[in-house]
C-alpha cells in the first residue's frame, strides 16, 4: 500500500521545524525543536500531559508563531494559516457551528475555499459518504452522536483539500470502539488522499497502530526525546497488527519513554 | 397533558369578584378605584370610539421606530466593541458614565431639542434601548466559543464572512434575549414619558382620565398597557423561535 517515500522526503519535507523555540512570556513551552516529516507521512505525537504537543501542532498549523526558528510548509516559511493545512480539533462539539447542520458546517470549508454554490451540494455528499455518513447532512450536531461530530469535523477538514492534516487528539474523547471504527477509516482516507499526517495522541498503541513514526517528547521545556521508526506492514489490522511481536515491542518502548519522562 | 390549566385562574377570578362585591356594598365614589364591571364597560367605551387604538397605535409606534433606533445603534457598537478590543478599552471609562443616567432624566434635554411630539419621545426611547442592547452585544460577542474563531482562522475566513457566518450566529441567541429586554424597556419608558410630558399616547390617556376624574377609564388603559405588554412579549418570544428554529433551542438550553 503507502510507504513513505525517502527520495520525496529528502528533497522537500512537508512540514519542517527548524529549531523552533516557543514561550508563553517567560514561560518556555518548546525548546530548540526541529522535525522534518515527509511526503504521505503518518507522524504520531506522544508525550506526559503539559509537555507542548497541542503547542507544536498550533505551531506547525500556523495558529500561534514561533518565538525563535522557523516553519516552513512545503518549502515555504509559514506566515499564518493556510487552507492546505486541516486542523482537527479535539473537542469537535465546539469546533462546529451548532446553527448548521452536518452538511452546513462541511459547507463552510467550501465556502471559505470560494467554491460555487451549484458544485457544493456534490461536493458535500461525496464527503459525508467518505466519511460514512451518507444521508445525515440534515442532521444538526446535537443530534449526533460523538463519533458522528468528529466524523463531520473530518469531513469539513477534508474539504479543505489538505495536503496536511494535523489531528489533535481527535478520538480522545471517543468510546474503544468508535475509537478503532475511525481509525481504520482516517487510515483509508489518508491512504487514498496522500496527505500528510501530525497525528497527536495520548494513547500509546494508538500511535503505533496509525503510525510510520512516533515522536516522543519531553517536558520542561518541550524537546524531541525519542523518534521511534514503525514499521509494521500495511494495511493494519485491528486484531492481527496489535497482536504481532513488533507492535508489542514497539508499544513497550513507547511506555518505558513515557515512564521515564514523566518523572 | 391533562393539567388543570384553569387552577392558575382562581386566585385572579377570586380576587376580581371580591372587588366587584366590595365596590357594590360600599357604594364607592373613589377617585382612584372602579369596579371591575365598571372597568370593561369604561374599556368598551374607549375602544368603539377608537380614542384606545389611536392612543395604542402612538405610544406603540413611538415604543418601536426608539427600540429600532436605539437596538440599532447599541447593536452595532456593541459588534464594534467587541471586535476591535482597544476601541473597547478607550470608550470603557466613558460608557460607563453615560449608562447610568436614568433615561427619563434626558427628558428635559430631549424637550429642548425636539419640542413634544413623537421626536422627543422616539430620542428618549432610543437612548434607554441603546445601553442594555450595546452592553449585552458586547458580552455575547466576548462569549463567542474561542474555538469557532480558531476554526475561522483555520480556515482563513475574511473578516465579513467572519463576522456573518460565525460571530453574529453564535451571538444572535443572546442579542435576541437582549432585544427582548429592550422591548420592554422602550413600552416603560414611552409611556412614562406620556405621563410626565408627552400628549399622546397610552400614558397621556392614563393621565387625562386621572384629571377628569374617570378612575375606570384610568384602569382600563392600565389593564390594556398590561395586555400590550404581555402580547409584546409573546409575539417577540415567538419571533425568536422562528428564527432559530431546532438549533436555537438547542444554542438556548446548552
Ligand atoms: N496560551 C497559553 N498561554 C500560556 N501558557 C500556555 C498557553 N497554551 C498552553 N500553555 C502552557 O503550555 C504548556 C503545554 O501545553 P500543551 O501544548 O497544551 O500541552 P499538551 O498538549 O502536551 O498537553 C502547558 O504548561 C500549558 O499550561
Ligand atoms: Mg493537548
Amino acid at each position: 500500500m503507502r510507504a513513505p517515500d525517502t527520495t520525496v522526503k529528502a528533497a522537500a519535507p512537508v512540514i519542517a521545524f527548524d529549531k523552533i523555540t516557543l514561550a508563553f512570556g517567560a514561560k518556555t513551552i518548546i525548546s530548540d525543536l526541529s522535525l522534518e516529516i515527509g511526503r504521505g507521512e503518518i507522524v504520531c505525537v506522544i508525550g506526559p500531559s503539559g509537555c507542548g504537543k497541542t503547542t507544536a501542532l498550533r505551531v506547525a498549523g500556523g495558529l500561534i508563531p514561533p518565538t525563535k526558528g522557523t516553519v516552513r510548509l512545503l518549502g515555504e516559511p509559514m506566515a499564518g494559516p493556510r487552507r492546505d493545512v486541516a486542523i482537527v480539533f479535539q473537542d469537535y462539539a465546539k469546533a462546529l457551528l451548532p446553527w448548521r447542520t452536518a452538511a452546513g458546517n462541511i459547507s463552510l470549508a467550501l465556502e471559505a475555499a470560494g467554491v460555487a454554490q451549484s458544485e457544493r451540494g456534490d461536493r458535500i455528499r461525496d464527503l459525508l459518504t467518505k466519511v460514512g455518513l451518507a444521508g445525515h447532512e440534515d442532521k444538526y450536531p446535537t443530534e449526533m452522536s460523538g463519533g458522528m461530530q468528529q466524523r463531520i469535523q473530518i469531513a469539513r477538514c477534508l474539504a479543505q483539500d489538505p495536503a496536511v492534516l494535523l489531528m489533535d487528539e481527535p478520538f480522545g474523547a471517543l468510546d474503544a470502539m468508535t475509537r478503532q471504527g475511525l481509525q481504520d477509516e482516517m487510515l483509508a482516507i489518508v491512504a487514498e488522499t496522500g496527505a500528510t499526517v501530525f497525528f497527536v495522541t495520548h494513547d500509546l498503541e494508538e500511535a503505533v497502530y496509525l503510525g510510520d513514526r512516533v515522536i516522543g517528547l519531553l517536558p520542561h521545556p518541550g524537546r524531541i526525546g525519542i523518534d521511534q521508526r514503525i514499521d509494521l506492514p500495511r494495511p493494519r489490522n485491528q486484531l492481527e497488527t496489535r497482536e504481532t511481536l513488533e507492535f508489542l515491542r514497539l508499544r513497550r518502548t513507547l511506555f518505558d519513554f513515557i515512564e521515564k519522562a514523566e518523572h | 397533558m391533562k393539567r388543570a390549566w384553569w387552577k392558575g385562574l382562581v386566585v385572579p377570578a377570586a380576587l376580581i369578584v371580591l372587588a366587584e362585591l366590595a365596590m357594590r356594598v360600599q357604594g364607592s365614589t373613589s377617585m382612584s378605584l372602579a369596579a371591575p364591571s365598571d372597568i370593561v364597560a369604561a374599556f368598551f367605551a374607549i375602544l368603539f370610539d377608537g380614542s384606545l387604538l389611536l392612543a395604542t397605535r402612538d405610544t406603540l409606534v413611538s415604543a418601536g421606530i426608539g427600540l429600532a433606533a436605539g437596538g440599532f445603534i447599541g447593536l452595532a457598537l456593541g459588534i464594534l466593541f467587541g471586535l476591535v478590543k482597544p476601541l473597547d478599552r478607550l470608550m470603557e471609562v466613558t460608557i460607563e458614565a453615560i449608562r447610568p443616567i436614568p433615561s427619563v432624566a434626558i427628558l428635559p434635554i430631549a424637550m429642548l431639542v425636539f419640542g413634544f411630539g413623537y421626536r422627543m419621545e422616539i430620542a428618549i426611547v432610543a437612548f434607554s434601548c441603546l445601553w442594555p442592547v450595546m452592553i449585552m452585544t458586547r458580552s455575547a460577542m466576548a462569549g463567542i466559543e474561542p474555538r469557532l474563531l480558531e476554526v475561522s482562522r483555520a480556515l482563513r475566513l475574511s473578516t465579513w464572512d467572519r463576522v456573518h457566518k460565525i460571530v453574529l450566529p453564535a451571538a444572535l441567541p443572546r442579542i435576541m434575549v437582549a432585544f427582548r429586554l429592550a422591548a420592554s424597556i422602550a413600552l416603560v419608558v414611552a409611556v412614562t414619558v406620556e405621563i410626565a410630558a408627552n400628549p399622546l399616547g397610552l400614558g397621556y390617556g392614563i393621565l387625562v382620565a386621572q384629571q377628569a376624574l374617570q378612575p375606570a377609564v384610568m384602569l382600563a388603559y392600565l389593564v390594556w398597557i398590561g395586555i400590550v405588554g404581555y402580547l409584546l412579549n409573546a409575539a417577540l418570544s415567538l419571533m425568536q423561535q422562528r428564527l432559530f428554529g431546532r438549533a436555537g433551542r438547542v444554542e438556548a438550553a446548552s
